[in-house]
């Protein structure tokens, strides 16, 4: 049995992949129960104001059209945390693309027509949806994303940057940036007999059971949600969103299955956002690097129906040791769409602003990047003092730098020429937090060898299902072929949103703690299984969601190399490295893939990605897929991932860290650093598209 | 989308006949951009003629040495074409730069002279648009304009023309062959769209009911060299933030022949005949080259968002014409 | 210079559909035609309103849920199919415009002349690399990749194929190429590198 015990960490084929090659895999709206409609949201065309008046005669005059649910029309429902999910209540409305109608048809086309047909009016009241003209009205939240406070100081921070012989004071800016997952939001819901079966496109289909009880006032029990296959979320689908509930509305109102699925352009405007970050960074060092003080001051926007805080300063609570620190965040509510998670909230354009003004401090002290971060690698966490429960940031610069050559380099900006194209290579470190959640899980032996794990784990495409039967396979001691997992529904054992990099190691503790469990009671069962096999449970909670000691973070390494088109501007990626120490690895190839993929996502965020607000509408203007670029084809590499063997015994039983958001961590900045040594031209502002380098060159 | 009537014309007077000129009607061809504006409710046909089996679908050399293509030669066939691939490589180049595989495979020729703007503001039923309805103002103008016009626009618009191939036609001196009620007639690829002026909801000088039946290329002069180069957000799969078609042919190291297009920039393909002008009877040099492309520049009114765009042509041409200068 | 070898055979340099001029047989005014295609080589005979892309007909009316709706306008490439071998997005594509023609979707790819019945070698490399996550653009990334490697096959050339290379022969496929050339499927999850070299595996 003991020749099983490897299952972890192997490169085992995702046990979906065959049925996302064949076309077999449903996702969220390919389910069309017998008389299903479909359903498509008017939404507000105006930034702040009230529905004057909304007529939907020329709508139902329409072939195929059922009705059209308005604020008047439409089902009350019950109270929820989350007032983005207070969909046609009241006539209100709170920012640009809010849902004032629902058409239903019987067909797609008929629905899209009806909702077109819709008239409505406004009577609008002056808004502001622009972040920098509203800066003054900023305030300092009682905490932001996360549960972190606000602000965090130690030492006196100003007075060791006004003393500090060598300073940076730079100021970074982020857009607004769109998760667009692949798969749109949508989501098929089903009334019958009292009972109410929703597939939705989600990262956690426990969240969405309990919030529509609530909503819909319904005992969880007569609520099912089903996420077999969720074309990603990127955080967008980390919560309900209001398409589950238009859906739900729908449903409810003419008792027959409907089906919704938001456009790209409603998309952008509902699901959540990255809110664009202002960003001050202070850096004051001695002559050799040392730093006595680290000041981040990030400024972002929520909107008036929410409070969501980009929690961009926080990294900088983690990242190097300082004699004082300032972290703090200000925050303008606006009448924008409500920003949310999006891959790595915080970390990402936060660390993008750290690590770019590391840089900048490397590059006025003369001193290569990545000795700078090693001289001012902590012994502890520095804002909490705590110990890392495993910290390897400076192996993986090291072995980074080993691997990409490094040690070759010529740190002087704007010397290495092409033709038109100069080239530059830059370095960033990556972090992001260890985050757990309880979790329940049942593992059942069955007679015939098969161990079956239930868990409602949803896969958004990291292989939920193969880890999984890996975690299992390892605890039981058993072939992992010998192990089938079942997720997506909440008919399984309730678990948490695959989300914040904590997915795997939340539903793969208490995989391995029910395994363990059934382990021990294959030990001391004597004969024949049982027909219905034999079944453990587990549930994480009193352990999961323990306080731990130590300071727990992933770290990584990231490198670039890029080409610069003097004549056009134009940044092309020519290799991207990472180097991760994110504990133990428990599937090579799928881990891969999700280093790769973020990498892929911070390229997109240094280059080519950026939301616009609309001043006169407040809406995102030009967010489809042909107006706001993520990264195609063209613009990617050949992308290194690698990692280097990290044993820790703080985290979970599996020994892992999450995996899925590092990879976007410190990538723009990477990249922003290699375009300076190219160029010699420190660009503060993303994307890095050809306008702005080329003006700046 | 409202409910439409579909025609599946056979020959180019069925087509004629069924469309007869009504506002209502529209031209079907590879419907990348039609079927996508009839989506977001900008177009809102009650007829569709479906030309896309019409015998249009050709590339013929012509006894006078010129190339016909067919309306409804798709994209890809086109820019594939070994005629078009030897004789016109700007106008190759030129196609397979713009939108991708699929989207090529579906798009005709004619209709790639008949795609709309890609303005967001035009694109939105919500917003002030002249072009979409006349009279209702320009949201783009004091709007997020960073994509749109530095030449040619008015008050009333200040939209782009998206097509890559329109900016080559316009450099090699493309004739578009119409037909239509009253017979059918041929418009220089250079004067076929329009600049927006106060009726910015008409792209082009085509009438009501006309069809695109061919673009006829002339042929280039001996010797000459072309090439197309577009600056987009991304690597590939985007629209131009500038773009620039070149034909230059040298004698002796003197310019005899230049014809210069610039995209991404008007509301038409932007044939700088100032630029021409400077090199004609030149012998190129980085500095002249320079210059001739600020004598076309010198007339543009960036908007508040798009100063970038002029700067950006200016080296992107010069960068274009200085390399085919050195080739040719 | 023609040829025309059937919905999943070599394109060739010129391609036309099938010749096929024939009015809609529906009465002027209606808004809705009886259309005949062919779908994974199954007849199929289906009213259709105009206003139905092929998109919606193979996942709303046909079950074929397959081909993805990413983004419905052209701009993401997850509903590319194959329509008398040529990969186009289905989104754009009215349904009622296809009539008579034949469509592979991926659910079909496996039965195709390149295929084992079981898996066409583009989907076992995919599985193979590891070439998708979220597996919702991966329809759309097998099936251009099938028509993909059908262009180049004939000699169609990309943007960055050398323009000095012959126009008769096939055009190497480099990971430039094939970058270029799979720039119309987006794919948020980041697999593009593993695409990539899943595709240079059905090359080689």
């Amino acid at each position: 049995m003991a020749s099983h015990a490897n299952a972890l960490g192997a490169p085992i084929e995702r046990r979906e992949g065959r049925a996302k090659v064949t076309g077999e895999a449903l996702y969220a709206t390919e389910y069309t129960p017998p008389g299903c409609l479909y359903a498509w949201p008017v939404t507000a065309t105006v930034a702040r104001g009230r529905i004057a008046s909304l007529d939907i005669a020329d709508a139902l005059a329409l072939p195929d059209v059922v009705d059209v649910l308005t604020p008047e029309s439409a089902p009350r429902l019950g109270t929820s945390d989350d007032a983005t999910l207070a969909v046609l209540q009241d006539a209100k409305v709170p920012h640009h693309g809010w849902p004032v109608a629902v058409a239903i048809a019987d067909t797609i086309e008929a629905a899209r027509a009806a909702a077109e047909a819709v008239r409505v009016t406004y009577a609008t009241e002056p808004h502001e949806s622009v972040l920098g003209d509203n800066t003054a009205d900023a305030y300092r939240p009682e905490e932001a994303n996360g549960g972190h406070p606000a602000e965090r100081r130690r030492g006196e921070p100003e007075e060791a940057f006004a003393a500090a012989p060598v300073r940076v004071d730079v100021r970074y800016r982020v857009p607004p940036l769109h998760n667009h997952p692949m798969e749109p939001h949508g989501a098929t819901v089903n009334w019958h007999d009292g009972r109410l079966t929703v597939y939705d496109s989600s990262q956690g289909s426990d969240t969405v059971r309990s919030v529509l009880a609530d909503l819909f006032g319904l005992p969880e029990e007569q609520v099912t949600v089903i996420s077999e296959h969720v074309g990603g979320g990127f955080g967008s689908k980390g919560t309900p969103r209001p398409h589950v509930v238009l859906a739900a509305m729908a449903s409810l109102h003419t008792g027959r299955p409907v089906k919704l699925a938001l456009s790209r352009r409603q998309l952008t405007e509902l699901v959540g956002h990255r809110a664009p970050t202002e960003h001050r960074l202070r850096l004051g060092s001695d002559a050799d690097g040392t730093l006595a003080s680290v000041i981040h001051e990030v400024t972002t926007h929520t909107s008036r129906v929410k409070e969501f805080v980009e929690q961009a300063a926080v990294p900088a609570r983690v990242m190097y040791a300082s004699g004082s620190s300032l972290t703090d965040h200000k925050v303008a509510a606006l009448d924008v769409p409500t920003p949310s998670w999006m891959r790595a909230p915080g970390e990402a354009p936060g660390m993008y602003a750290l690590e770019s003004a590391v840089d900048e401090l490397a590059c006025a002290l003369g001193l290569d990047p990545i000795e700078l971060r090693a001289r001012n690698e902590p012994g502890r966490e520095p804002d909490s003092g705590l110990p890392f429960s495993s910290r390897h940031l400076v192996e993986c610069l090291r072995e980074g730098a080993r691997r990409f050559g490094w040690a070759d380099r010529d740190p002087r900006p704007g010397i290495r020429r092409e033709g038109a194209w100069l080239t530059g290579t830059g370095v960033a470190s990556a972090t992001y937090p260890v985050l757990v959640s309880p979790s329940r899980a049942t593992v059942t032996a069955h007679p015939d060898g098969l161990h079956v794990v239930r868990v409602n784990a949803t896969d958004i495409g990291t292989g939920a299902r193969t880890v999984l039967a890996q975690v299992a396979a390892d605890a039981l001691g058993v072939g992992v072929e010998s192990v089938r997992t079942e997720i997506g529904s909440t008919g399984l054992p309730q678990a948490p949103l695959a989300g914040g990099s904590s997915g795997t190691a939340s539903w793969g503790w208490a995989v391995h703690d029910a395994s363990r469990a059934l382990a021990g009671q294959l030990q001391c069962h004597t004969g024949p299984l049982p027909p219905d096999g034999l079944t453990a449970s587990a549930d994480t909670k009193g352990s999961a969601d323990q306080k731990s000691a130590y300071a727990r973070h992933a770290f990584g390494a990231h490198f670039a190399q890029v080409a610069v088109d003097t004549g056009t501007g134009e940044v092309r990626v020519r290799r991207l490295l990472g180097v991760y120490a994110v504990g133990r690895v428990l599937n090579a190839r799928t881990a891969t893939s999700q280093f790769i993929g973020g990498m892929v996502m911070g390229l997109g965020m240094a280059l080519t990605e950026r939301g616009s607000v609309d001043p006169a509408s407040g809406a995102f203007i030009g967010s489809d897929l042909a107006g706001y670029h993520v990264p195609a084809h063209a613009d990617v590499p050949a992308i290194e991932a690698h990692w280097i063997e990290e044993r820790d015994d703080h985290l979970n039983p599996m020994g892992s860290k999450g995996i899925g958001e590092i990879g976007i961590v410190g990538t723009a900045a990477a990249i922003g650093n290699a375009v300076h040594h190219a160029t010699g031209v420190r660009f503060r502002e993303l994307p890095l598209t050809p306008d702005r380098v080329h003006g700046g060159l | 989308m409202k409910p439409v009537s579909y025609l599946r014309a056979g020959s180019v007077e069925e087509a004629a006949s069924a469309h007869g000129g009504r506002t209502e009607a529209r031209y079907l061809g590879g419907g990348t951009n039609l079927v996508d504006l009839m989506k977001l409710g900008v177009e809102r046909p009650e007829v569709l003629v479906d030309i896309t089996r019409l015998p249009l679908d050709d590339v013929r050399e012509q006894p006078d040495g010129s190339v016909r293509v067919g309306a409804t030669v798709r994209n890809s066939d086109l820019a594939a074409h070994p005629l078009i691939r030897e004789r016109y490589p700007v106008v190759s180049q030129a196609v397979l730069s713009g939108a991708s595989g699929q989207l090529r495979n579906m798009a005709t020729t004619g209709g790639n002279l008949l795609q709309r703007t890609r303005c967001a503001y035009f694109q939105d039923l919500a917003k002030a648009c002249n072009k979409r309805v006349p009279g209702s103002g320009c949201a783009a103008i004091e709007g997020v304009n960073h994509d749109h016009a530095v030449l040619g626009h008015s008050p009333h618009c200040v939209a782009t023309n998206p097509s890559d191939l329109c900016v080559a036609l316009a450099a090699v001196d493309a004739v578009v062959e119409l037909a239509g009620p009253g017979g059918g007639r041929t418009v220089p690829a250079t004067e076929f769209h329009r600049l927006p002026g106060d009726q910015p909801e008409l792209d082009t000088v085509i009438r009501p009911g006309e069809l695109i039946t061919a673009v006829l290329l002339p042929a280039l002069p001996h010797g000459a060299v072309s090439h197309y180069r577009k600056v987009r957000e991304r690597a590939s799969y985007a629209f131009a933030l500038a773009s620039v078609a070149a034909v230059l042919q040298l004698e002796d190291g003197e310019i005899r022949h230049a014809g210069v297009a610039f995209g991404g920039l008007a509301h038409r393909p932007w044939r700088a005949r100032r630029t021409e002008a400077a090199l004609l009877g030149t012998r190129p040099s980085p500095e002249s080259v320079a210059r001739a492309v600020e004598a076309e520049l010198a007339e543009a009114v960036p908007l508040r968002d798009n100063a970038y765009k002029v700067t950006l042509a200016r080296d992107l041409a010069t960068q274009v014409l200085g390399s085919l200068s050195t080739t040719a | 210079m023609e040829s025309n070898k059937g919905p999943h055979g070599d394109p060739g340099t010129t391609i036309r559909y099938a010749p096929w001029p024939r009015p809609a047989d529906s009465p002027p005014g209606a808004t809705g035609s009886p259309v005949t295609l062919s779908v994974n080589d199954a007849p199929v005979e289906v009213e259709v309103d105009h206003r139905t892309t092929l998109l919606d007909l193979l996942r709303e009316r046909l079950a074929l849920t397959g081909s993805k709706k990413g983004c419905d306008h052209g701009q993401c490439g997850a509903c590319t199919v194959l329509v008398d071998g040529r990969r186009v997005n289905s989104c754009l594509l009215l349904a009622v415009a296809v009539d008579g023609c034949a469509v592979v979707t991926v659910e079909g790819l496996a039965r195709t002349e390149d295929a084992d019945g079981d898996l066409h070698p583009i989907q076992r490399a995919f599985l193979e690399r590891d070439a998708f996550q979220c597996g919702y653009c991966t329809p759309g990334q097998l099936c251009s990749a099938v028509g993909m490697l059908a262009e180049a096959r004939s000699g169609q050339p990309s943007v960055v194929t050398d323009p000095d290379l012959a126009a008769d022969g096939p055009v190497p496929l480099t990971d430039e190429e094939i970058r270029e050339r799979m720039s119309g499927n987006l794919c948020r999850c980041g697999a593009y590198p593993h695409i990539v070299e899943a595709v240079q595996d059905v090359v080689s």
